[in-house]
């Protein structure tokens, strides 16, 4: 019988063959635990559930990210008591404040790997479906006992498959897609399923992350691109990250006769920019039908779309121009490795001599805690994935979500731009 | 289900549709942001609904629109009604770590649209047991139970207590 891709990996992991519907229990391949759920986490594993050790430290990967550095006392605090922790109980793999957002970091260190089943105390673990993993988002208990046990429970979930046809046209990329599947699912329409992307074997992994991470916002529990396919043209090792999908298993296959349980089909060559206004994700527009809209501050970043290719792409249309009056723009690189490979090539410098700010790889503002804050009144054009009102501070504020093309003509003009504006004149 | 107890008469608090964990609890109120994990009983709803956090009684039930609970993994979001004692959540569709966060702490969530039935500050009686919502205008609706693996959940008060004392998983051959 075909199979889905998260069919198969719960398949293999279940020990026998499962489809959509059935609920197993499965032993999971990696748990990420990061520092604003690790104390709850921490304490329910020894103190409710009476585990005095994680079931395998060498699976478990804790990630100092959500607020880094440390903003106040309190949470300096709890860092600290998070890295003594990791030390007693031998975790082998904790990323520090700098090092950037758990689901690049460990997709680039190569902990996450295709056919993978993942675990992560954040709701964007269906990230790591970028070098076709099962990642999912679990809360405080379930990660709690999955570190207890190796395990947990899983309804397999039925898959809405996404299909992209053809190729992006200049100023539009991964994130105008992923915004137009929102557009057409709604922010429940995958709501228990997993979602599939196919067509866009062409993208790097970093861009299938984009994807990947916006699968939750239509509500789903895994979102996954299928790994390794085309590798001619298909460039999924086009950053340097060719040992994730250099790794596909052989049972991993795209099956001709899977049962999709919905299917969105998007051609690539009509698609515009797109923008999610305030204050629900699947409040998407066309750019052009938006109307004029003015924004304070350009915050490019996030795992959504502060990675390598993000910033360049920024550069590209900041370089030889400046920031709009009045206008900021923060640049917060999703990972240490990206803001280290534009520092190398003279993206970084050309977004500083723009006018652009930068801070330490990690979340930053995208949760609102620090780095940059909304004030009551004012308009953000934000890369990230969520627009949700008091999401990056006041609730007074608005969120308006758009690719890094739009985030850099946005910055430069002072209003919400369509990037085919400027890029004519940046190509000349 | 012996934890769930019955209240007496208690209020319905109305909620529109895709309410997300950060208008249940912004991010900025966190435990990670707070002096002390109790303070979190302070700030369900703080700034979607300030009138919640300052009125809600144990046993209060929420009536929701589609997609409760939509967005983070944050289980201080249903771990903050819980504090305050929220009985029960009624919604047409919760998203779905909500939905297991509020399970494995033992807060009854019905899949049901209400929306249309009840009014916000009404007053209810729930029977847990049988599922069952008396109005004060005299109406008894019938409450679906959750799926039937996880009604051992349901029962033995979240997944914690579940697991000490079975040792396995919901949906998991004995
Ligand atoms: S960047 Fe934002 S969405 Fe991504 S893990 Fe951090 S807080 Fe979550």
């Amino acid at each position: 019988m075909a199979q889905t891709l998260s069919e198969q990996i719960l398949s293999r992991a279940a020990g026998r063959p499962v489809r959509a519907g059935e609920v197993v229990t499965v032993d999971v391949d990696l748990v990420m635990m990061h520092d604003s759920l690790s104390p709850s986490i921490i304490r329910v594993l020894h103190e409710e559930l009476g585990a005095e050790r994680v079931w395998d430290p060498e699976r478990v990967a804790v990630v100092i990210d959500h607020v880094a550095p440390a903003a106040s006392v309190q949470t300096a605090e709890k860092q600290a008591d998070l890295r003594r922790w990791a030390r007693a109980q031998g975790i082998a793999h904790l990323f520090d404040v700098g090092r950037g957002i758990s689901h690049p970091v460990l997709v680039e260190e190569g902990l996450a790997r295709p056919g993978m089943i993942i675990l992560g105390s954040d709701s964007h673990s269906t990230a790591y479906g970028c070098v076709g993993a099962f990642g999912t988002g679990m809360g405080t208990t379930d990660i709690a006992l999955a570190l207890a046990t190796g395990r947990t429970w899983l309804r397999v979930p039925e898959t809405v498959l996404v299909r992209a046809r053809g190729r992006f046209r200049p100023g539009v990329g991964p994130k105008d897609l992923a915004l137009r599947a929102a557009r057409a699912l709604r922010a429940d329409g995958a709501t228990y399923a997993a979602v599939e992307w196919h067509g866009v074997e062409f993208l790097s992994v970093m861009e299938r992350m984009t994807l990947a991470t916006l699968s939750i916002e239509v509500g789903a529990k895994a979102g996954i691109v299928p790994p390794g396919v085309d590798r001619g043209q298909g460039t999924g090792d086009r950053d340097g990250l060719a040992l994730p999908l250099a790794s596909v298993p052989g049972w991993l296959t795209l099956q001709e006769a899977a049962e999709y349980s919905q299917v969105v089909e998007i051609d690539l060559d009509a698609l515009e920019p797109q923008v999610s206004a305030p204050h629900t994700v699947d409040n998407v527009t066309d750019l052009s039908a938006l109307g004029r809209v003015a924004v304070d501050v350009v915050y490019l970043g996030t795992c959504t779309n502060g990675h390598y290719e993000d910033m360049a792409a920024a550069a590209r249309l900041l370089r030889g121009r400046r920031l709009a009056p009045g206008v900021r723009m923060l640049v917060v690189p999703a990972s240490a490795r990206a803001l280290q490979r534009a520092a190398e090539d003279g993206t970084l410098a050309t977004l500083l001599a723009a006018g652009a700010t930068v801070g330490t790889p990690g979340c930053g503002a995208c949760i609102g805690r620090h780095m940059g804050v909304l004030a009551p009144g004012e308009v953000c054009l934000f890369t990230g994935n969520r627009n949700f009102r008091g999401r990056m501070g006041s609730p007074q504020a608005s969120i308006y979500l758009a690719s890094p093309e739009v985030a850099a003509a946005t910055a430069i003009t002072g209003y919400i731009t369509h990037p085919q504006e400027l890029l004519a004149s940046a190509e000349a | 289900m012996h934890i769930l107890t019955e209240a007496p008469m208690a209020r319905v608090w109305m909620f529109g549709q895709d309410i997300n964990t950060d208008q249940i609890v912004p991010g900025r109120y966190a435990p990670y942001m707070l002096k002390h994990e109790d303070d979190l009983r302070n700030y369900p709803f703080i700034e979607h609904r300030p009138d919640f956090a300052a009125q809600v009684r144990p046993g209060d039930v929420i009536v929701a629109g589609n997609n409760f609970g939509c967005g983070s993994s944050r289980e201080y979001a249903p771990l903050a009604l819980r504090m305050v004692g929220v009985g029960a959540i009624v919604a047409p569709l919760f998203a779905r770590i909500f939905f297991r966060n509020a399970l494995n702490l033992g807060i009854p969530c019905f899949t049901a649209d209400l929306t249309g039935q009840l009014r916000d500050g009404q007053q209810v009686e729930l029977d847990l047991e049988q599922g069952i919502l008396h109005t004060d205008d005299g109406r008894t609706i019938q409450l679906p139970p959750p799926p039937a693996f996880l009604r051992e959940v349901w029962a033995a008060g979240g997944i914690v207590p579940f697991y000490r004392a079975y040792g396995r998983f919901p949906g998991e051959h004995a």
